[in-house]
């Protein structure tokens, strides 16, 4: 719930990174449930490469706060076995990049143990890494491969754009009795070697609070367009939305916040109003989350008003210097731009 | 004991490194301050130094020609330049210049030069594969080509490593596979993710020799890679050497290094493996005019290539979608 103009919030108390949000949901849970650890590269002294287990060491112990080898098909593999025998493993990989070394025990191993047991061996574990670009580290540490995961049946995918949802949808994905992929975009992380969207930066309630899996919110009313993102490009959303406010135009912003379950219905109840539908994706575009959204529209007859748009990640890879990285890469100007196109008369 | 061109030349290339190193340092932090931002500057990402690791580059290095292969890390500068990538375009594809080796589309993790056989990459292990590949490529074409993976003692605990070092041992394939053991992965200690204390031993596992070498000396390390090159030229299979060295840097710049314990960084920069050869050498004989000369040399060299790199154009942003595919 990021967008000031929507919520008539109480003067927020404290404001947390989404880093902070995460560490403390982590925490709180630990804290309730003593099946709950976390393992990972450099998550013990270090607090994670991203902050998302800072403290932790310190308050539960080495025991449950593990550091593991650079070994990610053993470390994961362990985790899909702590889950079947009662446990709710945490595991940190800290670039999404990395997966390709470990792949088979993520989508042939935890997303399929519920499915070949006849649903007698649950897999209730969280396998939380860092996102996207933008800040010139290239090709095998910018890519967000949003749509890789989502299209593997068996895995959850969240992806938060504040720190009050990422606080919320870490306690619900810990809860959750299957794997769930937590991805946290680098440039709303709140680290400090990084620049931040201080739009990210929230109240989050100290207490216990769960967002659920799977239920996008419209964070941005508006009748004219619907803009949907999901974690950075959200932001780019809503930066698009005041931009077209100021020329008479209203968009209504979407945040997915998960894509696998997908909030399909709050998408087409959207566009049923506005007739304009724009997603905003710094994935890979083909094969991706916006074609996916397009056809949820399309597929349920709604009719539109102008021919539907995605803004992503052209087919190439990440480049490394920021001349091509910016060009390539999604943002307010060419949301906005390509939002008046379609909605010229 | 190292012939006396090979140790001036190796001598004179880590110097080269290390002022690669240091230009680079000062030319990072520019936009960066006063409030860090990794995205900012001439210099975006990160950025993994290679201070301290360059005995392991020149000792090795010293042995290859350029049809031999060599894969590095994400930490490659110290390799690539003791392979003899070309310097003034690895400078400027870390500035991202349109002159730079890949056109500014790699960046300083995924340097690329094809004229000498040198490629290396961000993600961890995963050059031993394709060394084993060139390796047997090598050996089926009749050729004496030798193909050297370096990686990092974190790397070890990879899944690829033990893979890889299985098939090069099974296809008796002329690789060298050799750690780079600085005693961290980022912030882990390896006595803490390791199970053995020397990674040598594993050779064992997979039918090869396996040679420790203390003490980051560059003489060493050319003693013991002479013979693994060597014998894997002389089609007797791979080797796995696992060096002793150190990083007299962070994991990456701007890396706070609250993990290490107090006083390691001065004790490990009091160990300084360049100065420390320099006066091994003129202990041994060498004349300080070449030394000084050597010195001069790859400065001048490196200085070339930044002052190249920085006054070298941009490429198109559209030059971004050449090259997906071949």
């Amino acid at each position: 719930m990021s967008s000031p103009e929507t919520i008539a919030a109480p003067r927020p108390t404290r404001r947390l990174t989404i880093a902070r949000a995460i560490a403390e949901a982590i925490g709180q849970e630990m804290e309730r449930d003593p099946a709950v650890l976390v393992m990972g590269e450099d998550i013990g002294k270090l607090g994670g490469v991203f902050g998302t287990t800072t403290g932790l060491l310190d308050k539960f112990g080495a025991e449950r706060v593990r550091d593991t080898p650079i070994s990610e098909t053993a470390f994961i593999g362990a985790a899909v076995g702590l889950a079947a025998s009662g446990m709710r493993p945490i595991v940190e990989l800290m670039f999404v990049d990395f997966f390709g070394v470990c792949m088979d025990a993520i989508y042939n191993l935890a997303a399929k143990q519920s499915y070949f047991s006849g649903g007698q061996v649950a897999c209730p574990m969280v396998l939380m890494t860092s996102v996207g670009g933008g800040y010139g580290d290239a090709g095998q540490h910018s890519q967000t491969l949003y749509a890789t995961f989502g299209h593997l049946p068996g895995l959850k995918i969240v992806i938060p754009s504040t720190a009050h949802d990422a606080k919320g949808l870490m306690l619900a994905a810990i809860r959750d009795p299957n794997p769930v992929i937590f991805m946290y975009h680098k440039a709303l992380q709140g680290m400090g070697w990084l620049g931040t969207v201080q739009r990210s930066i929230t109240d989050a309630p100290e207490g216990d609070y769960a967002v659920p899996l799977g239920k996008a919110a419209v964070v941005r009313k508006g009748s004219d367009i619907t803009l949907v993102g999901l974690g950075l490009s959200v932001h780019h959303a809503l930066d698009a939305a005041a931009r077209l406010e100021k020329q008479g135009r209203s968009a209504e912003v979407i945040d997915l916040r998960s894509i696998a379950p997908l909030d399909r219905e709050t998408v087409r109840a959207s566009v049923r109003k506005t007739g304009r539908l724009l997603v905003v994706d710094d994935d890979y575009m083909s094969y991706g989350v916006g074609a996916e959204i397009i056809a949820s529209v399309c597929e349920a007859g709604i009719l539109l008003r102008a021919p539907p748009c995605r803004i992503a990640h052209p087919d190439i890879p990440v480049p490394f210097t920021p001349v091509m990285e910016h060009f390539v890469l999604p943002d307010a100007d060419k949301v906005s731009a390509a939002a008046i196109t379609m909605l010229e008369p | 004991m190292s012939n006396r061109s090979d140790r001036l030349w190796m001598y004179g290339t880590m110097v080269k490194s290390r002022h690669f190193e240091a230009l680079i340092k000062p030319a990072y932090f520019e936009g960066k301050t006063p409030v860090f931002n990794m995205a900012k500057g001439p210099l975006p990402g990160e950025m993994h130094l290679s201070d301290g690791q360059e005995p392991c580059a020149v000792g090795v290095c010293a042995h290859l020609r350029p049809g031999d292969t060599v894969t590095a890390t994400h930490r490659p500068h110290h390799v690539a330049i003791a392979k003899g990538v070309n310097l003034d375009a690895m400078a400027a594809e870390i500035f991202g210049k349109a002159t730079g080796l890949s056109g500014g589309r790699g960046g300083h993790m995924h340097l690329f030069d094809a004229r000498v056989n040198f490629a290396c990459s961000g993600i961890i292990a995963q050059g031993l594969g394709p060394a084993v590949g060139a390796a047997l490529a090598s050996k089926l074409r009749g050729e004496d080509h030798v193909a050297v993976a370096f990686l990092g003692e974190g790397a070890a605990n990879q899944g690829a490593f033990h893979e890889a070092l299985n098939l090069a041992s099974v296809w008796k394939v002329p690789a060298v596979f050799v750690i780079e053991d600085n005693a961290y992965g980022i912030s882990v200690a390896k006595r803490d993710c390791t199970a053995v204390a020397r990674n040598a031993d594993r050779a064992a596992a997979y039918a090869m020799p396996g040679h420790f070498i203390p003490g980051n000396d560059p003489d060493a390390i050319h003693a013991v890679a002479g013979e693994a090159i060597a014998r894997a030229r002389r089609g007797e299979g791979p080797s796995l050497i696992e060096i002793e060295t150190c990083r007299l840097e962070g994991h990456f710049m701007g890396d706070a290094e609250g993990y290490r314990p107090a006083g390691e960084v001065e004790r490990l920069k009091a160990a300084d493996p360049i100065p420390a050869y320099r006066n091994r050498l003129i202990a041994d004989g060498f004349d300080t005019a070449d030394l000084d000369k050597a010195e001069a040399d790859a400065r001048a060299a490196v200085d070339a290539a930044f002052a190249a790199a920085r006054a070298a154009a941009y490429p198109q942003p559209e030059e971004a979608f050449a090259h997906v595919f071949a």
